[in-house]
């Protein structure tokens, strides 16, 4: 039986991307997840989908590699699959939309997930086509027990140039400002800066961290953190700031009132034929739809 | 699932025999293999780096800035932080490691089940993987830092802490194989003679020794430098010089983990094999010393 660190190394990951891949998230509870659902495909009860037709008969492997945010609905819809048709296998894996660029424009995955749209260059240079999917939108995060609950774009501005460095400033209680960021060309940082700061740039003396997940550590276990992770990844562990009054929520995202948002991408290189062609097709179905809600993002449908 | 034909893996011994006859081969090729491995990795590195090394202005490698999206790529912060938390980790782990050997050699004699205990407890860790040490202090370390002491927790002096505990048990190792022969050459005459254990270690299997010391440290930081990520995971990853003990800092490895997940092709990506490429004179640099300090006395 193939152990989950072969699967993922199939893809072409490195043995770092695979640790990040293990770290970033919930850890280990990823891993134990994905070694049920990827490989084994949970048992629970299932009605026949016709959005599921196309894979009748079908074997081969697609192979999915890219965005972390993009992880739970490529997840998903892999073992709807795979329970359907257990000949057809879909591996997925993280990395980053970097990764997804390159991983797909080198031929060594099928689909390469972005939080981003493609750069001109990209395209020209590997001959991307692009296919988006869902709308995801980046909320600013703080402690639980920060009394804070609302910021201004301007003070938001202010925050992560490091120009307000105490909480005493924005009425909450005294104490250093700690700023955590995303890691460069990480699309989560790419929307908050472009959405929510205007273009701004963030301090340098922010920490930096890789991933949603390790976001997330960070904020729920320091008093006076201030970072940002995708709408989706919103829980008690951290506690959503409103920002020019718009409060972060999925449906205020899908309905255009929230404009911190984000479209994510599925690429495929040239148009996309037959298996891969079947798996995005299923993403922009119903139950494609369904698993996209369920992941804490908005379905765009095709477009 | 094995590699090997069948009937080798028996007697495994076959393969590898020395006796000339048959796949006596098989040694020679797989150093060869390996040398142009790393040959080539060497090579590769240094054609790749070169487009960033011969950048000039604000977009060289060799500036003080890195913000990839004005186009300015400087690298020395990270440069800094990866010599900063390596040296400090060494002030740090360094004397422990001295000590640790000192006792097993010198006092820990006496206690054999003890001596036995701590021999295995550091065989032990140096197989611990980073990736364990770096979680733990997430959840641990670093709220007591942020607590205790001040800042953010993920700084020069959590990371630090921790690189200490993983390059210990390497510098224990090279001490320790260093100094066992000379006090064992010692002993006997020494201890006739009414020096303690203690004297004679310090007074001439040290003092004789300064190579394996140098070598330990040498080894000790080295491993430091090179690795990923208890930085990654604990340092804070600010793109800014060190400032001090409670500031964030990135350092190479770092700086190259989190920019490989994100960056394809462009001046960015280039100017990760200019990290690449100094790590790499960093670690020959490093290998070179020891050989140099270590190598015409054994």
């Amino acid at each position: 039986m193939p152990s989950a660190a072969v699967d993922l190394q199939r893809t072409g990951m490195t043995d770092l991307a695979i640790i990040f891949y293990f770290f970033q998230e919930d850890g280990m509870k990823r891993l134990g997840l994905l070694v049920l659902s990827v490989l084994f495909a949970a048992s629970a009860s299932y009605a026949e989908d016709p959005a599921l037709a196309p894979f009748n008969g079908a074997s081969g492997t697609v192979a999915i590699a890219g965005g972390t945010a993009h992880i739970p609905v490529m997840k998903g819809a892999a073992q709807n699959i795979m329970k359907y048709n257990a000949k057809v296998r879909v591996t997925v894996a993280g990395g980053g939309s970097g990764v997804g660029v390159q991983k797909v424009g080198e031929g060594l995955v099928q689909i390469g997930n972005t939080g981003r749209a493609l750069k001109p260059g990209e395209i020209e240079k590997y001959g991307l086509v692009t296919h988006p999917f869902a709308i995801d939108g980046v909320a600013v995060v703080v402690h639980p027990e920060n009394p804070v609950t609302a910021l201004s774009k301007a003070q938001l501005k202010d925050v992560f140039a490091g120009k307000i460095t105490d909480w005493s400033q924005l009425g909450g209680k005294a104490g250093t400002i700690a700023l955590y960021v995303r890691e460069d060309g990480s699309g989560t940082r790419e929307t908050f800066e472009e959405r929510a700061l205007d273009k701004g740039t963030s301090s340098p003396a922010a920490n930096v961290v890789n991933s949603n997940g390790a976001m997330k550590t960070a904020v729920a276990q320091d008093k006076n953190a201030i970072g940002y992770v995708g709408i989706g990844h919103l829980d008690n562990s951290t506690k959503g700031v409103s920002i020019d009054g718009m409060v972060p929520s999925q449906k205020n995202a899908a309905d255009g009132s929230y404009t911190v948002t984000r479209l994510l991408y599925m690429n495929t290189k040239g148009q996309p034929e037959g298996l891969t062609k079947a798996f995005i097709d299923y993403i922009y179905s119903p139950s494609g739809s369904e698993i996209i809600r369920k992941s804490g993002y908005i379905p765009t449908g095709r477009k | 699932m094995s590699f090997l034909p069948a009937g080798t893996q028996r007697y495994p011994h076959r393969l590898f025999a020395g006796n000339g006859e048959g796949a006596g081969w098989l040694l020679p090729l797989a150093a060869g293999i390996a040398m142009a491995g790393v040959l080539f990795m060497v090579l590769m590195i240094v054609v790749s780096a070169l487009p960033a090394l011969g950048q000039s202005g604000g977009g060289s490698p060799f500036t003080l800035e890195w913000q990839p999206y004005q186009g300015r790529f400087g690298i020395l912060p990270m440069l800094a932080g990866s010599l900063a938390l390596a040296l400090f980790a060494i002030m740090l782990g360094f004397p422990v490691a001295f000590g640790v050997c000192a006792w097993l050699l010198a006092v820990g004699e006496g206690r054999r089940l003890l001596a036995c205990g701590l021999r295995g407890v550091i065989r032990f860790m140096t197989a611990i993987p980073t990736v364990v040490y770096g979680f733990a202090a997430v959840f641990l370390l670093a709220p007591l830092i942020r607590e205790g002491v001040g800042g953010t927790g993920m700084c020069l002096l959590t990371a630090g802490l921790v690189l200490a505990l993983l390059i210990v048990p390497t510098m224990v190792l090279v001490l320790e194989a260093g100094f066992l022969p000379r006090m064992e050459a010692l002993c006997p005459g020494g201890l006739a003679l009414g020096f303690s254990r203690l004297e004679l270690f310090t007074l001439f299997v040290v003092r004789g020794g300064r190579s394996v010391l140098v070598n330990a440290a040498l080894l000790g930081f080295g491993r430091a430098v090179g690795d990923t990520l208890i930085g990654l995971m604990l340092a804070g990853n600010s793109p800014q010089f060190p400032g001090g003990l409670l500031e964030s800092l990135r350092t190479l490895t770092a700086h190259m983990a989190m920019a490989t997940a994100n960056e394809v092709g462009g001046a960015a990506h280039l100017s990760l094999f200019a990290a690449g490429f100094l790590l790499l004179v960093l670690n020959i640099g490093i290998s070179l010393a020891v050989r140099r300090i270590g190598g015409p006395k054994r």
